[in-house]
């Protein structure tokens, strides 16, 4: 019944737009473009959101990274006794939980060995590339990563690799996601993979654990991490990646740099650099996607208070030119709530004529996007949820207007104006 | 005219204050989105050498092969391209560099020892780059051939070693040999970091440059290497065992720059490119056809991506925001006109002619523009001391104000008014003045 009234009220309104056609297409376009430019820039937004609470995997909350570079001049042996001898005097450290050396950490953005992975030695379609960790025995437990197949590696299995040493080991972990990739049917367990210094087998598989290149870029690989069991003895330094039993770091890393620096001689430790926490190196990581985030947002803040304002704007104007008619309706019968409805329901009309052609707009720039900035395309839902802010904006924004037209007395009709 | 002109305008203003203020809100929103991104997007295209881009160009060659390098030669070149480009010399000048880490021994034997930024460059680079030196001055082609232990410093290694006065011939211990210094910098560091930024990547185009310069040929000597190399295939075995296979491996990691002067001097360097790759295809190295570079120094800043993404889709998104404010405005700027068909009625059966309709009202929309300029400098100041907050540090005090930036938010209010009210203003010109009198009558 109610239906049927507001439908019998649309010809009139649509007969009265058509006598303003140029506002009535103003607001349509203001619409449109509000609807192309907000769905897209939410949908930005949206995936930087998701993008940058990415999870590493690892237990971020309770690891730091102390970034130690060798002192000249040492030797590869004087390297490896450092580097047992620090990790020992770390693990000592009270409020330490474990510690391994590798050549990158999560969120470093960058730093880590690539290996491409084949399955047979002979392949000639493109190697799995895979992100490497030098780990120990105990790398799974300092990562917090959750090893879900297989065994950990055995003290005996962990090498020392110089700068230009092949990388060889008896066998590797592999996170699920290149296990995967590498196995798409069946498990990745035991089966024999080619790096490119010669075969080795997985005898492990990890839940999830990024590379250390994940950050503001995307790439396919972010998950697929590969640990090697090796110490590495490059002359420019290692990572140590500590998890603490606290979330409370500051002590710990004051201590373990003392610890550290009791043999001080040999290493350089960045005095503002040296140590990050993996929260730090998140925040570091993802700077681009925040910024991009807040400034979408604040312009989409900006973008509905400006529609909004546009509608508000124009309907007043027409409520002050309808004076009359509004008197002579009134005079001749109709109540307040149905001017009040007339002046709703043609926004409704209006809004729906731009969310139409928004629509369109709104894919249109999206595949433009998707060329320039790496954005995935669109789900259908998002200029939907667009539509739905813009009607409800509309009828927000000429609920003023309405109401004041609402208040013309019927007088009006026969008084001039 | 124009002051009776503003007048009205300003009078018609105070009786609509709500439209008007709107109106005024909105341009300066929209015009201030759009200045604040401009003048962010401005500082991370900036040419980062203006006296010398046009004559700088980054060569690129392709010694991956299409299979690997997909079409696009890589960034840098191998040491084995950049020496023969450089042995060569078939540019006016030429530049080889790479960043390095160096480990600083102080000359007081107490203090603990510290790592130094900076780049090992070839002879011609602080001539090329317009490099300004405090003291001293950079080191001769001789010295590059003699592999010498020279080195240029920057003014805070200067002031932090020397006490800042002049330190030329003085000796500095890098990586624990003794280095001579040969000059001393004036405060330099060229945003973004064009030199070296091939290597570093597009993250640290904005970072500042370092603190030492050697002889590229002594650091090699020395074995430094970059950690920033990028090699052809992760998946082979390249046979590199130590640092003299490295060395001559087809990893990538050195930035080559040349300074040609004339268009004809960048087609001969283009063909000397091209001979080049044939030559190494004839000698087997290269199976695939040249496929070199030769990119101006703007189109090379273009190819590394240097200029953030951020940068420039919140340029994109704030021209559009200031689109949709427009046609905003041509709604608002059309009631208020029609609004005052009374008036215009007036006016024209008083004799004024339709030009004088246009001047007023183009006048009027000129003024509220003029206005809504001044509150856009205001947000536009307010947005950049925001932009601490909303873009990253290092690129967010780059962003500066200057005349131009205030002069030119207000023309862009101006015009973007004028522009939307040419279409009110056409329709209040063709008001038909006996009809509003009649009406009104």
């Amino acid at each position: 019944m109610a239906l049927n009234r507001i439908l019998t009220q649309l010809r009139p309104i649509v007969a009265a737009l058509t006598r303003h056609k140029v506002a009535t297409l103003l607001i349509v376009l203001q619409v449109a473009l509000t609807l192309a430019a907000a769905s897209n820039a939410l949908f930005i937004v949206a995936t930087r959101v998701v993008h940058l609470s990415r999870p590493t995997g690892t237990d971020e909350a309770h690891l730091f990274v102390i970034r130690n570079h060798w002192k000249n001049g040492q030797n590869a042996t004087q390297i490896d006794a450092n580097l047992r001898a620090d990790i020992a005097a770390l693990r000592r450290v009270p409020g330490v939980r474990n510690v391994f050396s590798s050549e990158a950490f999560p969120l470093e953005g960058g730093g880590a060995m690539v290996l491409g992975l084949k399955l047979k030695p002979e392949q000639t379609t493109r190697p799995k590339i895979s992100l490497v960790y030098f780990a120990d025995e105990h790398a799974i437990d300092t990562l917090g990563v959750s090893l879900v197949e297989g065994r950990n590696f055995r003290g005996e299995e962990i090498a020392t690799l110089d700068r230009y040493d092949k990388v060889t080991p008896p066998g590797i972990i592999v996170t699920r996601s290149l296990a995967h990739k590498l196995y798409p049917e069946g498990s990745a367990l035991g089966g024999t993979v080619y790096l490119p210094s010669g075969p080795t087998k997985i005898i492990g598989v990890l839940a999830s654990l990024q590379g250390a290149y994940a950050g503001s870029t995307t790439r396919s690989i972010d998950e697929d991490s590969v640990l090697i069991p090796a110490r590495s003895l490059d002359p420019d330094g290692v990572v140590y990646l500590v998890r603490t039993d606290g979330t409370s770091m500051t002590s710990v890393i004051d201590t373990a740099l003392k610890a550290l620096q009791e043999r001080g001689g040999v290493r350089r430790i960045d005095p503002a650099q040296g140590v990050i926490t993996l929260a730090q190196a998140r925040d570091d990581g993802y700077a681009t996607d925040r910024s991009v985030v807040l400034l979408m947002s604040v312009v989409c803040g900006l973008l509905l208070f400006a529609t909004a304002g546009g509608i508000v704007g124009l309907s007043s104007f027409w409520v002050s030119q309808r004076r009359r008619q509004i008197g002579i309706r009134r005079s001749l019968g109709a109540t307040r709530g149905d001017i009040l409805r007339y002046f709703h329901i043609e926004n409704f009309v209006i809004v729906s004529g731009g969310v139409a052609l928004g629509g369109v707009l709104a894919f249109l720039a999206n595949l433009c996007l998707m060329h320039v900035y790496e954005l995935p395309g669109m789900p259908l839902y998002v200029p939907l949820w667009g539509a739905l802010a813009l009607w409800l904006l509309g009828q927000l924004a000429v609920w003023g207007p309405a109401r004041y037209a609402a208040k013309v007395p019927p007088v009006v009709a026969i008084r001039n104006a | 005219m124009w002051g009776y002109y503003v007048g009205l305008a300003l009078r018609s203003s105070a009786r609509s204050k709500a439209l008007t203020a709107l109106v005024i809100a909105l341009l300066a929103f929209g015009v201030s989105a759009c200045m604040v991104s401009y003048a962010v997007f401005r500082a991370t295209t900036s040419d980062p050498i203006p006296s010398k881009s046009s004559r700088l160009y980054m060569p690129q060659i392709d010694n991956f092969g299409p299979s690997s390098s997909g079409g696009e030669p890589p960034n840098n070149l191998a040491y084995t391209d950049a020496n023969a480009l450089w042995q060569a010399g078939k540019a006016n000048r030429q530049a080889l560099v790479f960043p390095t880490t160096w480990e600083l021994t102080p000359g007081d034997r107490t203090a603990s020892s510290v790592s130094l930024g900076g780049d090992a460059v070839t002879a011609d680079f602080f001539a090329m780059f317009d490099v300004p030196f405090r003291f001293g001055d950079g080191w001769t082609s001789t010295d590059d051939a003699q592999h010498g232990s020279v080195a240029v410093i920057s003014h805070r290694l200067n002031d932090r070693l020397f006490g800042g006065g002049n330190s030329v011939g003085r000796e500095i211990q890098l990586d624990g040999k003794i280095f001579r210094v040969s000059g001393v910098l004036e405060p330099w560091s060229p945003k973004p970091r064009f030199f070296d930024v091939a290597t570093l990547g597009p993250l640290s185009a904005f970072d500042d440059v370092g603190d030492v310069y050697v002889p590229f040929t002594r650091a090699i000597d020395l074995k430094k290497a970059t950690p920033y190399d990028y090699c052809p295939s992760y998946a082979t075995d390249l046979g590199v065992t130590d640092w003299d296979k490295y060395l001559h491996s087809e990893c990538v990691w050195i930035n080559a720059w040349v300074e040609l002067g004339t268009s004809a001097d960048v087609q001969t360097y283009r063909d000397f490119l091209r001979n080049y790759a044939d030559e190494q295809k004839r000698a087997g190295r290269f199976t695939w056809a040249p496929n070199g570079r030769l990119r101006n120094l703007t189109e090379a800043m273009t190819v590394l991506h240097v200029t953030p993404k951020a940068s420039s889709l919140s340029m994109l998104v704030s021209a559009s925001f200031l689109l949709i404010v427009l046609v905003n405005v041509v709604g608002l700027m059309l009631a208020r006109f029609m609004r005052r068909a009374p008036e215009i009625g007036i006016r024209r059966a008083l004799g004024a002619s339709r030009g004088a309709i246009y001047r007023q009202f183009l006048i009027e929309g000129a003024t509220m523009g003029c206005v809504g300029g001044i509150f856009g400098v205001a947000l536009t100041l307010l947005g950049l001391w925001g932009a601490n907050g909303l873009f990253e540090p290092k690129i967010a005090r780059l962003v500066h104000v200057d005349a131009s930036l205030v002069a030119s938010t207000v023309l862009l209010a101006i015009a973007a008014t004028v522009v939307s009210a040419l279409y009110p203003t056409w329709r209040a010109a063709q008001t038909q003045p006996a009809w509003q009198i009649k009406v009104n009558g």
